[in-house]
């Protein structure tokens, strides 16, 4: 066991001295539990310069360090926009532990070290996030930032389990209907086409140009068309999702199609394989990672689409109407709801297409280890 | 005999897509008498009046507030609207696509230095890399663009108007390609290279200024294209809030209210027009810069 010096630890003691010389934290009385965190802090800092850094001893600094943290946010209750530099210092101490934790935990970096395994790749940026809702909600409170402008994410996390009902409205109405069949429907029709695009080249040559062309245009602005002609209810919306989808599974399906090599081409002619054969067989098994690079791109702008196109008018229930209107009256936290919403339900759609893909095309070189 | 190679390849190439631009119009035109037929034929009714098949398919042509307003109602709409009257009218089209796009190229600058100090500092920090690169994955499957009435109305209660708030959600949407593809872009010198310049005695720095920085320029002209037209659809979706007055997006959306289904149209095709001068532009200057660094000509 020997001393190792790292820039992060010996900052965050530097600014722990700083914090304990600049106490009180808050206007509210609590001297006990402000050096209880900074103890906290200190032991965390100290464990962070010993070297070899063991697993039980990187475990004991992240949990001192983020058990301080939360102290720290407690300590806030009752004095909110009263925080004072010492506890900016001491937050900024807790946050480079907690960028010293990610540089231990990512294998500080050096040449030859081996990657994270599985568990880790999901523990780190984890722990960036985490860190993202913990500095927002210490500023937030601390500085007393108006409720208007940025609610803390405690407040948000209040108004989504106040608001269940209202959020799976707006689900089903967004997602279920509109997203779901506009993606299933532009994406399919896109794939057709491209089917026939490749089976007719002279097809091939003119939408090809077109569909790359089309990838750059705002066809967002569509959605007052879809609107006039669809009416307000969620078919209008699956419209701009059909028309969003369209083009990049053409373009991407093309594209796949002819990512089979000559030879293995070549090797069908000599069986005899008809277009059709040759098709089912090898190209479209082939494409299968172009197919799902559309897909996850289509799944990004089913959600956009459909809830952009429901700021142009829609029956009283939808994310993009209740986002819409809830900034109209200023409550900020429902807005936030939303987009929680939203960022977990794009993420979990993302997800799941990732996984589909990891099943049907594990043959891939990028998922070979 | 070259150049009759030239441009036999260039009727090779554009015969197809000039053919089915042809449907298209001619779909539309189909499309414009199919939607707006019901109405009119309603209207007659009621004025009592019997036309010919040739008279109706002529009154779906010109009328007011179209469902589906025929491609030479567009076309009228949009000459008169962009040389028919002085460009600082607020009826000019190229005011308010002037408008639009002081925003877009605003957000597109600051996005794209966004994304390259990200990916610079993703290359060189290997904490950076493990905690901050999935989360900029993550930011994209969230629709940020509907975040953006927030954003405008939020800066607007902190004083903050005009170019600035739609510029920033441009820059949201710009950032994430220009980064990704710059970490790509960065990271392909092959492992010779590196050791080449690790046998110099080369500094990271002196690495980075004369091997990363070189070798990333083709993917940076690459994902600019992306990011100029991503920063495009956020300043559009940035002008829809009540707050905008002029651009592309307010002429959609006053469009909308007022069911002017010709205006709506014509301001698409501006916005169209714009997307397709900014996209050819970055590509002219991509291909510039790839000659003056000596590439090949492909």
């Amino acid at each position: 066991m020997r001393i190792a010096p790292n820039w992060q630890a010996l900052t965050a003691l530097v600014l722990i001295a700083a914090a304990l010389a600049g106490l009180p934290f808050t206007a509210a009385p609590g001297a006990v539990l402000a050096l209880l965190i900074l103890w906290l802090l200190a032991l965390a800092a100290l464990a962070a310069l010993i070297a070899p850094a063991t697993s039980g001893l990187v475990a004991t600094f992240g949990v001192l360090s983020h058990a301080a943290v939360f102290l720290l946010l407690a300590s806030l209750a009752g004095a909110e926009g009263t925080a004072r530099p010492s506890f900016y210092a001491a937050l900024a101490a807790a946050w480079l532990l907690g960028w010293r934790l990610v540089t231990v935990l990512s294998g500080d970096g050096r040449r030859g070290s081996t990657g994270p395994g599985w568990g880790l790749g999901l523990v780190i940026p984890a722990l960036f996030g985490l860190w993202i809702l913990i500095l927002w909600e210490a500023v937030v409170r601390g500085a007393g930032i108006p409720f208007v402008l940025l609610p803390p994410p405690s407040a948000i996390g209040h108004k989504i389990m106040a608001s269940l009902p209202i959020l799976a409205a707006d689900f089903h109405q967004t997602v279920l209907k509109a997203v779901l069949f506009g993606f299933v429907v532009g994406s399919l029709a896109g794939f057709l086409t491209a089917l026939l695009a490749d089976r007719y080249r002279f097809l091939a040559r003119g939408l090809l140009p077109i569909g790359n062309m089309v990838s750059a245009l705002p066809i967002i602005g569509i959605a007052p068309i879809m609107v006039i002609w669809f009416g307000f209810d969620w078919p209008s919306k699956a419209a701009v999702v059909i028309v969003m989808t369209f083009f990049p599974m053409l373009v991407n399906t093309l594209e796949g199609l002819r990512a089979s090599g000559a030879m293995e081409r070549d090797l069908m002619r000599t069986y005899a394989a008809s277009h059709w054969q040759s098709l089912f067989m090898l190209r479209l098994p082939a494409a299968m990672p172009f197919i799902f690079n559309g897909l996850k791109i289509n799944s990004t702008l089913a959600m956009i689409g459909a809830i952009v196109a429901e700021f142009f008018g829609t029956p009283i229930v939808g994310m993009g109407f209740r986002i819409s209107t809830e900034v109209g009256r200023m409550n900020l936290d429902m807005v936030w709801a939303e987009i929680a919403l939203a960022a977990v339900v794009g993420s979990l759609f993302y997800g799941v297409l990732a996984l589909i893909e990891r099943i049907t095309t594990h043959w891939h070189p990028s998922y070979r280890r | 005999m070259k150049s009759a190679g030239h441009t036999s390849s260039l009727f090779h190439r554009a015969a197809p897509v000039t053919l089915i631009l042809l449907l298209l119009v001619a779909a539309w035109y189909v499309a414009a008498y199919a939607l707006n037929a019901p109405y009119q034929r309603d209207l007659n009714a009621r004025q009592g009046v019997t036309v010919t098949t040739g008279e109706l398919v002529a009154q779906t042509m010109r009328q007011q507030k179209p469902t589906m307003p025929a491609p030479h109602q567009v076309a009228e709409t949009l000459w008169k609207t962009t040389f028919g009257v002085p460009v600082t009218s607020r009826r000019s089209l190229v005011y308010h696509a002037w408008v639009t796009l002081s925003s877009t190229l605003l957000g597109f600058v600051f996005g794209t230095l966004l994304g390259v100090v990200i990916a610079v500092g993703i290359t060189h920090v290997p904490a950076l890399d493990r905690s901050f690169l999935p989360w900029i994955i993550t930011s994209q499957t969230i629709p940020m663009l509907a975040v953006a009435p927030m954003i405008i109305v939020i800066l607007a209660a902190v004083g903050v108007t005009g170019l600035i708030p739609k510029a920033l959600i441009s820059t949201y949407l710009s950032f994430f390609p220009v980064a990704v593809g710059m970490v790509k872009g960065l990271r392909s010198p092959e492992v010779m290279h590196l050791d080449l310049m690790h046998s110099y005695d080369a500094s990271s720095w002196q690495t980075f200024w004369k091997l990363r920085v070189p070798a990333s320029v083709p993917y940076f002209f690459t994902s600019i294209k992306v990011a100029i037209a991503a920063s495009l659809v956020g300043a559009i979706v940035g002008e829809l809030p009540t707050g905008a007055v002029a651009g592309i997006g307010s002429k959609l959306l006053a469009g909308s209210y007022y069911s002017q289904t010709i205006d709506i149209w014509a301001a698409l095709i501006a916005g169209s027009v714009v997307a397709m001068l900014l996209v050819a532009l970055v590509d002219v200057a991509g291909r510039l810069t790839a000659r003056a660094m000596g590439a090949r000509p492909s």
